[in-house]
């Protein structure tokens, strides 16, 4: 009963086919990942910022969980690889008539796409899509539940490399709501397979989960402990229904404990950079003064999210070998 | 006058510590003698069981049936049917059926169409509140008279510890048995597997173990202040285990089970995603799971099946929005017999379990002895059993060996003296 989840996005030679988790990948490929997208970075600087790597393929936004955000960097992405976009959102169409995810896909394939880009509230629906869906359609989770969220950790991780040199020796503490964070958890498995020297995540226990030692971070509660040398700060979003289910008493508390001033920065080292997924929420995880100042690279993050998305999409479509077969 | 020889059996019976190879003799449903045939008898029916177990039938504390209400996943006539051939003479059926076993009217349904199907014997569990809702009583004495063994509330909560303990004084005054489920919901906060390491690695929300024994030490203590005869369905905690055991020895005659898949898995089995292992209560940890065999081995604990049979649109889900439950009857006894290789019980450790002990719950008895009601099973250890979806006897085919093979396979199983399987 050994499940590895590296087996399930790979091809038989090792080539990325479904971008799921970050979790299992080698070093070696979440490097090629990163080089890729540099390379993408150059073609976005320029007038023409196309290229026809993905033309004539279709990709599917299947986004059961609203997301603006995420589904216009996918979609910028696919059209600058030249690929035709379709905007699906499930959030208010099918799921709502009591369709179940399999009619969605079952729907979906008879549409003969290339690829589908998922969001789903569900832990480990993207999986579950990659191991029900037709073959040669690449999967790439746009976040599943709290398990992953692999793009972004990976922007992440090539923002952490152009602002730092590399993530090799590095200690970056991951701040706030671990505990619903499929950011968080891609995170920490793409930085301990990339070398990072040490893993920290800081908030109160509530917002820790249980047994987070076993994926390699190491836990503090304390924001001058935790942020001590750290190379790289970076803070998750607080969501505010955490207030309603008892994990926290108020924002004010979390801010006074937790949020990334001036001051608790000035525990980490003093070219410390700073980084969060967006969108912040000024004043209860951070405040404008750091997410505005010279050690913020919150915006840098943003644009290098359509490179590794242009990589990542890339990468799939080449490991996906057979072309999809026309409709008869 | 029907009269059934089974010969050369090897017969393992721990409720008298016998293991002897021998025949048996069954006369109108009843045993009549090992050895020698009685006086002036011929059998009617004679089965040579070299090299066979013949064992005291395996009774079920608790099943799902999918009727009535829940016909897309199966019928009494199938599950029965897959309980007899898993090596059960008798099980108990929950009370969660649509509607819920809250009337005498849905415990004589039941009856009927079991005995109409003449496979596994149902024993039905009535619903200690109305509709399951854990606010008011079910009219428990109308349902025990009706046929219902024991009062159950499957894993629904009871709403306060005040209808708990109002509930067991009054099941307490008619001798009503009681199933009780250790499942605080609050605390499950809808979780879908066990609270740990692999829950947190794959963004899983879990039920921590507190949800089981916070609501074990309530139970614990209104069934001492109640003097109510009581029975722990479904444990799956070490820490329960000891709990149990305090009681115990502070006086309160309290028994319990486990569902045989937490002796068999543990919550690495999730790992993948797969939704089969989506089951209540869920699979814990590696020393949950192995102090839950040392209790079985020690003759604390009962093994039931928690048999759950879905259709397959029901478990072809994201893992926490698949329906929980396996289907467990078919190849049950070989399964529990993968213990023996799996870890240090005995083969007689583990019919106690699954035969002797649920058997003296619901008044049966729990032995092969002269005189009393003949419901065995006879198991070839040396057979395979193959459990492809063609050969399934449950429309369940969420079942862990689905499309494999297991050793050992349930040659027939007896009610009364007739073979059901």
């Amino acid at each position: 009963m050994t499940y590895d989840p590296a087996k399930v996005q790979l091809t038989d030679d090792g080539r990325l086919k479904h971008f799921l988790t970050t979790e299992g990948l080698s070093r070696e490929l979440l490097t090629e990942i990163l080089d890729t997208a540099d390379s993408f970075i150059s073609t976005q600087e320029r007038a023409v910022k196309t290229v026809p790597l993905l033309r004539g393929k279709t990709v599917v936004n299947l986004f059961f969980e609203n997301s603006t955000r995420t589904r216009s960097t996918f979609e910028l992405a696919a059209k600058r690889l030249s690929a035709d976009i379709l905007n699906l959102d499930i959030a208010r169409s099918a799921t709502s008539k009591g369709e179940t995810l399999m009619d969605t896909l079952w729907n979906l394939e008879a549409m003969y796409s290339d690829m589908f880009v998922v969001r789903h509230a569900d832990s480990g629906a993207a999986h579950f899509i990659a191991e029900h869906v037709t073959p040669n359609v690449a999967i790439i989770n746009a976040g599943d539940g709290r398990h992953a969220h692999p793009t972004q950790a990976m922007l992440d991780m090539l923002t952490i490399r152009r602002h730092k040199g590399s993530i090799e020796g590095k200690i970056v503490a991951i701040v706030g709501d671990i505990l619903h964070s499929r950011v968080a958890r891609s995170q920490i498995h793409a930085l301990r397979t990339l070398g990072a020297a040490e893993v920290r995540v800081i908030g109160p226990g509530t917002l820790l989960p249980r047994d987070i030692e076993s994926m390699g971070a190491v836990p503090h509660y304390d924001m001058k402990q935790g942020l001590a040398d750290c190379d790289v700060v970076i803070m998750l979003r607080l969501q505010k229904e955490r207030m309603q289910n008892a994990l926290l008493p108020s924002e004010g508390e979390f801010f006074k404990l937790y949020g990334l001033t001036e001051e608790k920065l000035a525990y980490a080292k003093p070219d410390a950079i700073v980084m969060h997924p967006g969108p912040i929420n000024r004043g209860v995880e951070i405040e404008s003064a750091v997410a505005d100042g010279p050690h913020s690279v919150i915006l840098n993050q943003v644009s290098y999210g359509i490179a590794v998305r242009m990589a990542v999409m890339a990468m799939a479509m080449s490991g996906q070998q057979t072309p999809t077969e026309e409709p008869a | 006058m029907t009269t059934l020889h089974i010969q050369r059996a090897r017969v393992i019976d721990p409720s008298q510590s016998l293991d002897t190879v021998t025949d048996v003799w069954v006369r109108d449903g009843r045993l009549q003698a090992f050895s020698a045939p009685p006086a002036d008898v011929t059998a009617d029916t004679v089965i040579d069981a070299d090299e066979q177990w013949l064992l005291p039938a395996l009774v079920d504390l608790g099943g799902h049936l999918p009727e009535p209400g829940y016909s897309q996943k199966g019928s009494i006539d199938s599950e029965t049917r897959a309980a007899a051939l898993g090596g059960f003479s008798h099980l108990c059926s929950l009370p969660d059926t649509k509607p819920v076993a809250d009337t005498s009217a849905v415990i004589k349904l039941i009856q009927e169409k079991a005995l109409r199907a003449g496979h596994a014997r149902v024993l039905p569990l009535g619903a200690m509140t109305q509709g399951l809702e854990g606010e008011q009583l079910a009219s428990m004495v109308t349902l025990q008279e009706a046929g219902a063994v024991a009062m159950s509330n499957a894993r629904q909560p009871i709403r306060d510890s005040y209808v708990l303990r109002r509930l067991m004084e009054y099941a307490a005054t008619y001798d009503i048995a009681l199933f009780l489920n250790a499942n605080d919901l609050s605390l499950a906060q809808g979780g879908c597997m066990h609270e740990g390491p692999v829950a947190t690695r794959m963004g899983l929300s879990g039920i921590p173990e507190t949800a089981e024994t916070i609501a074990l030490a309530q139970l614990l203590l209104l069934i001492e202040q109640t003097g109510v005869r009581a029975h722990i369905s479904q444990i799956s905690c070490r820490r329960s285990l000891s709990m149990l055991a305090q009681a115990r020895e502070g006086g309160l005659r309290v028994t319990a089970d486990t569902p045989l898949a937490n002796l068999l898995y543990t919550d690495a089995a999730v790992t993948g995603y797969n939704s089969l292992y989506n089951v209540q209560p869920p699979l814990r940890s590696e020393q949950d799971r192995d102090a839950l065999r040392a209790a079985v081995g020690e003759g604390l604990l009962a093994i039931s099946s928690n048999h759950r049979p879905h259709e397959i649109a029901a478990k072809k889900a994201p893992f926490a929005d698949a329906d929980a439950g396996m289907s467990q009857y078919d190849g049950f006894l070989p399964m529990v017999m993968s213990l023996l290789e799996q870890s240090d019980l005995t083969a007689s450790q583990l019919i106690q379990a699954t035969s002797v002990l649920p058997a003296r719950l619901v008044g049966l008895p729990g032995g092969l002895r002269p005189g009393e009601a003949f419901h065995a099973t006879l198991f070839n250890p040396q057979a395979t059993t193959e459990l492809s979806s063609a050969r399934m006897a449950s429309r369940g085919h969420n079942h862990p060996f689905l499309n494999q093979s297991l050793a050992g396979a349930v040659t027939a199983t007896f009610a009364d003296g007739l073979a059901i399987a």
